[in-house]
């Protein structure tokens, strides 16, 4: 499994290079060949899976902080993963059609590839950590897909709105999950979901649920992160196809599914997740039924489809789970469909939005009828597979073990408002004829590239609804992942005449009823939409993002004010405050102790020596004298480390202060020479400023040298310099060998220094000479 | 001598710090050079002083004879000057190009260039 | 910097070799006795200062036969690359190798790894510093 989502990885970096040598027409069919392969050594697993079987594979990754690279293949991985590679295959043949004449399609492909790795190790992945470091990869990667034309700044903002929230909700994830680890005493999710009592009793269950739910919450766009989502269209059909159908934003239900039998089962879960989830429904439904815009219509489609998720994993039953795993493989399939029927109407009319279309039946008959087929499948119709997992959903809701009439209602309405937009989605470019507008750009056949992802899903949409047998096996297998014991799937076509059937007829007329009015639907709900511009969540959102801005702003030009003395005053005073405070309140048996005992006469003259000299350096009014006091203050304190035993630092000092002298030679007097800038009364405050500095540092040395807390390390590096360091200079033997990465990391500052100097001479900017 | 560095150190520090918070740019590299000097004694100090003991190990021998200077604060002060210096220079050069290119010796009107 | 007096130009073209030879010889006892790569370079770094300063920045470059930036590059490049055979034989990056040879005059010679490094350090410093002075010298 490692290989699986490593070689995802390895696959991208070749992109670019291989697609550089191949016509794009084809491209696109020899990168699908990719995730065909992985979709085909997934389906393998299958009946081994649905047996009951888990696999696990660990790898050690950082293994002084126990993370290991861990994988796990259950029911519910596997869903995901034929979910990734299959829709995957279908994406890039698309893509290399659908943009086949754009210049950076490598680096489209590289993304695309580089995202399904990182979703294949976010569904694979067992150990928490990594599980969490694949969440951000797919952040960031779907970051840099809906950001694709950059050259726009509208594009540019949505990718980074959608960024802020996904990567914000991570942080929060992060900080869930590792309370969860520790709660749970693994960072192995296979055993941590054995530890359900030991989870929930645990005092700090709900914060850490609540953080947990955040991150799940922003990635699916669930009330109030939903508007994300809709912006995120700003990104190529491709990437909304493949991100917003059956990938990015179900990591977030997946994670909610996967912690099921560990978290869920209480009541915070019910009604956290049951409430969110059935007010985003409800939320994305009806924003979804007054959108003109194609692809904002799936968007809010999507959202609709992750509050039904969320709002199932909630409820949490079993046939609310085999519901939840039934609805997103329909989900996947019509809505990766759509997405790319949306992305054929573009390429071949260039229209974006209903109002541009119209009676497109005649020119792509077969992209209308997979158009049919899955809005058919959208709106739970039979004989699809989206009326079986309708049908389910409906049954489930209905067997909720708390707030059944809430969920009831709500799902009966986002039943109504689904049937209003497939009814759009289904009819409305394909078979209305109206005084057409001019299309945009002259008509473009699709051809089979494009619409071999629409028509493939249709048909399974059909195929898996007239024969629900077929993805039993897999959907029995994730829901008794996502229930933590063995759940067996049964579907029908036909159940019967019941509640659920009723509720269905009622919703497809008062839908249908809907639709032929749904200019009108449109401008009753102009209010709603005029209250949400003023104070919606995005609203709110952006006013956020404006107030940080000018926070950040207001603090730089008070703490950032340009004059140097300003900031030394701030960092100094800071300094002396906080060591006073520590001093003062000695906490920990701090002492201060003078001691002149067996101070030599010589070594006070050398101590006056230091002190004078650096006075005369403040004191004298010629750049020539000061330097002068600099170089009688290097050589002494030189001859400080003579006298104390530090033979090597004396050298280096001596030949340092050799070399400044030549440096404040070549440079500082090509400067001018000293002025009194500042006047009397403000020198005297900075002389008093400056002994209250010095005199910090004596009382801190004093506190130092008197007080050891605990026994200093060198004495290893004394006793170990000849038998392992081969060396008898011990200062050498630590340098380049006890400690010689620090030496590397030295050194490399020193180049840094060197080479930034002579950037700086040498490469100037043209403007300004 | 710990206790009379300790002294030493203050006034360093002392004119280090008053040198830096002048607004002339030359007294500004000079303040540079003695906050240097004054963080390394600090660090040779606060490791403990002795005399005529440096961390050599006789020729022959595993250990050296009695107690020695402390190696690691002396490896740690032996690469700080060496940066020290790096730093210096940078800081010298950087003074001087923002000289060539403001004209101006006075720190306070130095500021404002990137705003 | 025309005019200096002929003592220093004299006497500068005599010490130039014994200063570098002394910079090497500090280099190679700098793990035995007072020495080592940061004192062995800064020695260089002064002895081809003090060749600037008598004959002009072209001889001081003639003397290095590579531009000092390059040396730096070097130098790191050798620090890095001492560091590297260690993680081959499976121990953890840095570890000191040490492995010992018989030169037919020298006797036994011990060789490891830190030598190599401390020969990085002593690049690193010598081309750090000469890029500083060199370069301010030719500003000026």
């Amino acid at each position: 499994m490692l290989l699986t989502v490593l070689s995802g990885f390895f696959v991208a970096a070749l992109a670019p290079l291989v697609h550089r040598h191949i016509p794009p027409r084809h491209s696109g069919l020899l990168f699908a060949l990719f995730p065909a392969c992985l979709f085909f050594y997934f389906a393998q697993q299958l009946p081994a899976i649905s047996a009951g079987a888990m696999l696990l594979e660990s790898q050690p990754w950082v293994a002084g902080l126990d993370i290991r690279l861990s994988f796990m293949l259950d029911g519910l991985s596997l869903l995901f993963a034929l979910l990734i590679t299959g829709i995957g295959t279908f994406i890039l043949i698309y893509t290399g059609r659908y943009l086949g004449d754009h210049p950076a399609l490598g680096r489209l492909y590289a993304l695309l590839l580089c995202f399904m790795a990182s979703m294949l190790g976010l569904v694979l992945s067992d150990n928490l950590i990594g599980l969490f470091v694949f969440w951000e990869l797919t952040s960031i990667t779907s970051y840099l897909l809906i950001g694709f034309n950059h050259e726009d700044a509208k594009t540019r903002a949505a990718a980074l709105q959608g960024f802020f929230i996904t990567a914000g909700g991570g942080l929060a994830l992060m900080t869930g999950l590792i309370l969860l680890g520790l709660a749970g005493g693994s960072f192995e999710l296979s055993q941590l979901l054995s530890e359900r009592e030991a989870l929930q009793a645990h005092p700090l269950f709900l914060p850490m649920l609540l953080l947990i739910l955040v991150g799940a919450f922003t990635k699916s766009a669930q009330y109030p992160f939903h508007f994300w989502l809709p912006n995120a269209m700003a990104a190529p059909t491709p990437v909304s196809a493949y991100l917003h159908s059956a990938t990015m934003v179900k990591a977030g239900v997946y994670l909610l599914a996967r912690l099921q039998p560990a978290l869920g089962g209480n009541d915070a879960w019910l009604w956290l997740l049951g409430l969110t989830g059935a007010i985003t429904m409800l939320m994305g439904v009806y924003l979804a039924s007054r959108t003109t815009g194609i692809k904002q219509m799936l968007a809010y489609s999507t959202v609709m489809a992750l509050g039904t998720l969320t709002m199932l994993i909630g409820i949490g039953t079993e046939q609310a789970l085999i519901a939840a795993m039934a609805f997103l493989l329909a989900h996947a399939l019509y809505k990766g469909a759509l997405f790319m029927i949306a992305g054929v109407i573009d390429f071949s009319t260039g229209a974006k939005d209903f109002l541009q279309t119209g009676g497109l039946a005649r020119q792509l008959p077969i992209t209308a009828a997979a158009a049919v087929g899955t809005a058919l499948s959208l709106a739970g119709l039979a004989p699809m597979f989206g009326f079986i997992a309708k049908e389910t959903m409906l049954e489930s809701v209905m067997g909720a073990p708390a707030l059944a009439v809430v969920f009831s209602v709500a799902a009966f309405l986002s039943a109504t408002l689904g049937i209003t937009i497939a009814l759009v989605v289904g009819i409305w470019p394909w078979f209305i004829r109206r005084d057409m507008p001019e299309l945009p750009t002259a008509f473009r056949s699709p051809g089979p590239a494009l619409l071999a992802g629409p028509v493939v899903l249709a048909l399974l949409g059909l195929g898996f609804g007239l024969l629900p047998a077929l993805p039993e096996q897999a959907l029995s297998a994730a829901a008794s992942a996502a229930a933590g014991h063995a759940v067996v799937a049964e579907l029908a076509l036909w159940h019967g005449v019941n509640t659920a059937l009723v509720m269905s007829i009622a919703a497809l007329l008062l839908g249908t009823l809907l639709f032929c009015n749904w200019g009108r639907w449109r401008s009753m709900t102009d209010a709603g939409e005029r209250f949400a511009r003023r104070l919606g969540p995005e609203r709110l959102y952006a006013m956020g993002m404006e107030a940080l801005v000018r926070f950040s702003a207001w603090q730089t030009r008070v703490l950032q004010n340009g004059y140097l003395r300003y900031y030394l005053m701030t960092t100094l005073g800071t300094m002396v405050v906080l060591v006073m405070a520590a001093l003062s309140m000695n906490l920990s048996g701090i002492r201060i102790a003078m001691d002149f005992s067996g101070v030599a006469f010589y070594e006070y003259v050398i101590a006056a020596v230091l002190a004078a000299s650096s006075i005369a350096a403040v004191l004298t009014n010629e750049r020539l004298g000061a330097v002068a006091a600099l170089g009688a203050l290097g050589f002494t304190v030189a001859l400080t480390y003579v006298m104390f035993s530090a033979p090597d630092l004396a050298i280096t000092q001596v030949l340092v202060e050799t070399l400044t002298v030549i440096l404040l030679v070549l440079v500082l007097f090509r400067l001018p020479g000293f002025l009194k800038l500042s006047s009397r009364p403000l020198r005297l405050l900075d002389a008093l400023t400056a002994v209250i500095v010095g005199g910090t540092f004596t009382v801190l040395i004093l506190a130092v040298t008197a007080t050891r807390y605990f026994p200093s390390i060198s004495q290893y590096f004394v006793e170990h310099a000849v038998s392992d360091g081969f060396g008898r200079n011990i200062v050498n033997v630590i340098l380049v060998d006890f400690r010689g990465l620090d030496t590397l990391g030295e050194i490399a500052v020193l180049s840094l220094a060197a080479i930034g100097i002579f950037a700086m001479l040498k490469l100037r900017s043209g403007g300004q000479e | 001598m710990e206790t009379l560095m300790a002294f030493v150190i203050g006034v360093l520090y002392a004119t280090a710090t008053y040198m830096m918070l002048r607004r002339s740019i030359v007294k500004l590299v000079i303040g540079l050079v003695l906050l240097s000097n004054a963080a390394n004694l600090l660090l040779f100090t606060t490791a403990g002083m002795m005399r005529g003991a440096p961390p050599l190990v006789p020729e022959g021998a595993l250990q050296p004879e009695g107690p020695v200077a402390d190696p690691l604060a002396q490896a740690l002060i032996l690469t700080a000057i060496v940066i020290g210096f790096g730093v210096l220079a940078f800081a010298v050069v950087l003074i001087r190009r923002a000289y060539d290119v403001v004209r101006a010796d006075d720190i306070n009107r130095m500021k404002g260039t990137d705003t | 910097m025309n005019q200096q007096s002929l003592i220093l130009r004299t006497t500068g073209r005599f010490l130039l070799p014994l200063l570098l030879l002394f910079s090497l010889f500090l280099l190679l006892r700098g793990h035995n006795e007072p020495g080592g790569g940061f004192i062995g370079g800064l020695v260089a770094a002064a002895a081809v200062s003090l060749h600037l300063f008598v004959m002009g920045t072209n001889a001081a470059r003639r003397v290095l036969r590579l531009t000092p930036r390059d040396l730096i590059g070097w130098g790191l490049t050798t620090g890095v690359l001492s560091a590297v055979p260690s993680t081959l034989l499976g121990e953890a990056f840095f570890t000191a190798l040490w492995f010992e040879i018989t030169l037919p005059l020298l006797g036994e010679l011990k060789l490891g790894t830190p030598l190599f490094f401390d020969l990085g350090v002593y690049m690193v410093v010598v081309g750090s510093v000469l890029t500083i002075v060199l370069n301010l010298a030719e500003e000026s």
